[in-house]
């Protein structure tokens, strides 16, 4: 490239538009922020403005504080920062995950943030739009990352539940509260048994289902005094339980795990774990794949994950990519 | 083959053995005799000779995913496992492929080994095609000779014994030696009513100890037991039968063929006789060094110089059968009766002597010169234990001496495999030469899980560089390595070679400035390196 300077690129605070002067999901307090999603990796308080989705506002509150301030943006809806021409589409991550698009001087840029291609029942599908230069992420950007039907993974989850009743085992099922469990109670079958959750993952319940997204009947495992209820049931939890005494009250259990990295049979059998099912929120390897041929970018750059894999995959398919910088 | 893909993945996915008793308990209820005979050959550790080499396997597997072999390399190294890693790659989901286990390995299988490439290709390509993810896996580690899964000999045993209502000694006897995998065999093995006959070159299951855990005093009085030097040698089973010798390794290998020196001393020993013993490179009345054995046991064809170079001896300690009795229920101390007069305590095939101390206190003291003698510390028998079967505590312990240590700097790290994939758990430490540290060994085990993550982290944080997979890293980190033993090497920059190196203690207290230097090391190894060696 000539010495012209980038429309985005990676500072110490996150992603920054010199034109515009705001940052996309910056991790240290700015003046003006652009936040993809409300993981906390992406969305980090302190910011005197944040721009968000419109379906993301009740989880950025979470996750960012009741006093942050907060413009809400729908899909699609083009807004100016600074002569910079702004807009949020869906990403398919989580609720109101969004990627986002940026353009100067006829120029379009697009920064993903996370996402995904596989469908998801609570949350907007991805959609995949054109630009001049992608940023894109690359958490999960080898071939060996290939991910399981949707319906299978649920007959998976199903079949495991039902085996654990049989055995007289409580099923604990350990996934990221924000998104992945949700998609968890969209994808198993409530009529198997009573579903409980860990109080990390019922707040966020309580807040999808406040943004309009219809999941099964859950009981937050704090409100169950004895402890027979829990028989037959689907305990839902943040990883960060896994081997705690919290684990102590349901008695006779099988744990699991839900994660793209449970693909591979080492990072499963590390964790001691009974199961690993195959779940990402992120794009698996034909899905980035797809997601950048479908983007027409002229120019890819890629970060977080297997950066460098890609971008040469990317050059050697004789794509212009580098790691974002 | 899908049953014993089921059942491999149950035993992948359980550490815990009753589980695993549980699920090979099952398998070998559901399978045909003529297919269980193979998942049995598998599961005791048994490997046909590689079928298709890996380098082959990966050609293939590159060429059907249409990838580059850089690509390849960067799975390879995220998985840790050849075999897993082609299977993430190539399947397609479904699997339209249940070929009885038996017909899979004998028909289509072991054909494949010295078969034409297009043929390894498109037999190999159609089961990639046709299994699912865990059937490509575990397909991949029959024919690459890769096979391991997490069980011992002894837990297939019993297994077997619990299923099939039969006491686990006899399942191990009816294991013992070689054995084909057929319905026959299976049917034997299993058969609870079968009056067992035993072929001539038929060993008995090994009686193993434990290392003492408790202080001496726990054992008693020092008067019931009988104390031996622990040899560091190749143990071994001579068998005596009908004029024929059989020598069998702990492996339940045959090998004869590596010492042929005890097979003519024991065609000296009466018909029906079976001895326990250690086999010993013994030369000029001093045992030589373990590697010198190796060379024994790798050559193909044992050539006269070898011979005259790496003698050996059978230090025997136990005798199993006398005049065709079993008399391992017999004490041990009868037992040392009989084999006094069968055996005497110089010659190829000799006694092992008992040692004698006034206290465990001061046999303590004697075990200081376990070096010295080439031993590596004591056996502890009671007088009046029988020969059991397999590892068991009580009334056998091996009281080993200490290993040596030395302190040495972390410098390179690489990535592991299996259950320690993608963590770096591989490492090369070194020593001080003057102002330089030069590599002295590589040691995978004896950090904590919680150890593995925090010096996974400081590898991650502190890498000076990126060779392929190998990582070097700022050398600021101490580990106490132990190892068994020493001896020069010129294949080592430090010159020398140390035997079982492991991480004994991660010494954060200590500065890389604090470690050892090459000089400590060359003064262990003249302090211990037998003389004959030098």
């Amino acid at each position: 490239m000539s010495s012209r300077q980038e429309l985005l690129s990676l500072t110490d605070s996150g992603i920054y538009c010199p034109p515009g002067d705001f940052y996309l999901d910056p991790s240290k307090p700015v003046d003006v922020a652009v936040v993809t999603h409300a993981h906390s990796d992406h969305a980090y308080a302190g910011s005197n403005k944040y721009f968000v989705s419109e379906k993301s506002e009740l989880l950025m509150k979470m996750r960012l504080g009741e006093e942050a301030v907060l413009e809400t943006r729908r899909y699609g809806e083009e807004f100016e920062i600074n002569g910079v021409i702004v807009s949020f589409h869906p990403a398919g991550h989580v609720l109101g995950s969004a990627q986002i698009r940026v353009e100067f001087e006829g120029e379009v840029w697009i920064y993903t943030g996370d996402f995904k291609l596989t469908r998801d029942p609570t949350c907007e599908p991805f959609e995949k739009v054109e630009c001049d230069v992608l940023i894109t992420e690359a958490t999960f950007a080898l071939p060996i990352y290939r991910w399981t039907p949707p319906d299978e993974l649920s007959r998976q989850i199903n079949s495991w539940w039902r085996s654990n009743i049989d055995a007289e085992k409580v099923s604990v099922l350990f996934a990221y509260s924000l998104g992945k469990s949700q998609r968890i109670l969209k994808s198993v079958d409530p009529s198997i048994g009573p579903i409980f959750t860990h109080g990390a993952v019922e707040n966020l319940n309580k807040a999808y289902r406040e943004s309009g997204v219809h999941l099964p009947e859950t009981h937050y495992v704090g409100d169950i005094e004895d402890k027979k209820e829990f028989t037959g049931g689907l305990v839902i939890a943040p990883p960060s339980a896994a081997g705690t005494s919290w684990l102590r009250r349901f008695g006779k259990h099988s744990t699991a795990f839900a994660s793209g990295w449970m693909a591979v049979r080492g990072a499963r059998r590390r964790r001691a774990l009974d199961r690993g099912f195959v779940m990402s929120d992120h794009a698996d390897w034909p899905g980035l794949i797809e997601a950048i041929d479908a983007s027409k970018a002229k120019r890819v750059l890629v970060t977080h994950g297997f950066v460098d894999p890609l971008v040469r995959w990317l050059n050697e398919s004789g794509k212009e990519a580098e790691p974002l910088k | 083959m899908n049953l014993f893909t089921n059942l491999y993945l149950s035993l992948d996915q359980t550490n815990k053995t009753n589980e695993k008793v549980a699920a090979m308990r099952d398998y070998f209820r559901k399978a045909r005799p003529e297919d269980a005979a193979w998942a049995l050959y598998f599961l005791s550790g048994n490997k046909p000779r590689q079928i298709v080499p890996s380098r082959r396997l990966r050609e293939l597997a590159t060429e059907l995913a249409g990838i580059p072999d850089w690509m390849y390399e960067e799975c390879r190294n995220t998985v840790g496992d050849s075999a897993e890693t082609i299977s993430l790659l190539l399947s397609e989901g479904g699997n339209k492929n249940d070929l009885p286990f038996n017909e899979l390995v004998r028909d289509h299988l072991l054909p494949l080994r010295g078969a034409d490439e297009e043929v390894q290709k498109a037999v190999i390509g159609k089961f990639w095609t046709d299994l699912d993810r865990a059937g490509i896996f575990v397909l991949n580690k029959l024919i690459s000779g890769a096979f391991r899964v997490g069980v011992s000999q002894k837990l297939v045993m019993r297994a077997i014994a619990e299923e099939f209502g039969l006491p686990v000694d006899i399942v191990a006897l009816r294991m013992m030696g070689n054995w084909e995998p057929t319905a026959e065999f299976f049917r034997t093995l299993t058969d609870a009513n079968l009056e067992d006959e035993a072929p001539i070159a038929r060993p008995y299951p090994f009686h193993l100890a434990y290392p003492i855990e408790d202080d001496l005093s726990k054992l008693g009085s020092l008067k019931d037991w009988q104390i031996e030097w622990k040899y560091d040698g190749i143990r071994c089973q001579v068998i005596k039968r009908e004029g024929e010798v059989f020598l069998w390794s702990r492996g339940e290998d045959l090998i004869n063929d590596s010492f042929p020196e005890i097979v003519a001393a024991a065609e000296e020993l009466p018909d029906g006789t079976v001895l326990d013993g250690e086999i010993l490179p013994f030369r000029h009345g001093r045992i030589l060094q373990f590697q010198d054995l190796q060379k024994r046991l790798n050559r193909k064809k044992l050539t006269d110089k070898l011979l005259a170079k790496i003698p050996v001896i059978l230090q025997t300690y136990d005798i199993l059968e006398s005049g065709t009795e079993d008399i391992r229920q017999k004490p041990l101390a009868s037992r040392r009766e009989v084999l006094e007069e069968i055996a005497g305590v110089e010659g190829t095939i000799r006694i092992t002597e008992p040692l004698r101390s006034a206290s465990w206190e001061k046999l303590d003291e004697l075990r200081d010169e376990s070096r010295s003698h080439g031993v590596e510390g004591f056996m502890l028998k009671r007088f009046d234990s029988p020969y059991r079967v397999g590892r068991q505590r009580g009334d056998w312990w091996k009281w080993k001496i200490d290993p040596f240590t030395v302190d040495a700097v972390l410098i390179y790290a690489q990535k592991g495999s299996g259950r320690r994939a993608n963590l770096f758990t591989d490492y090369t430490f070194a020593v001080w030469n003057d102002d330089k540290l030069v590599t002295f060994a590589k040691a995978y085990s004896g950090l904590t899980d919680e150890e593995i993550r925090r010096v996974d982290r400081f590898v991650r944080d502190n890498t000076r560089e990126t060779f392929g997979p190998v990582r070097s890293v700022e050398p600021v980190q101490v580990f106490e390595i132990a190892f068994e033993g020493i001896q020069r090497s010129k294949r080592h920059k430090s010159g020398v070679a140390v035997r079982f190196p492991r991480i004994h203690r991660w010494r954060e207290d200590k500065k890389p400035e604090e470690a050892d230097s090459i000089e400590t090391i060359h003064a262990l190894l003249e302090e211990y390196e037998p003389e004959a060696n030098r």
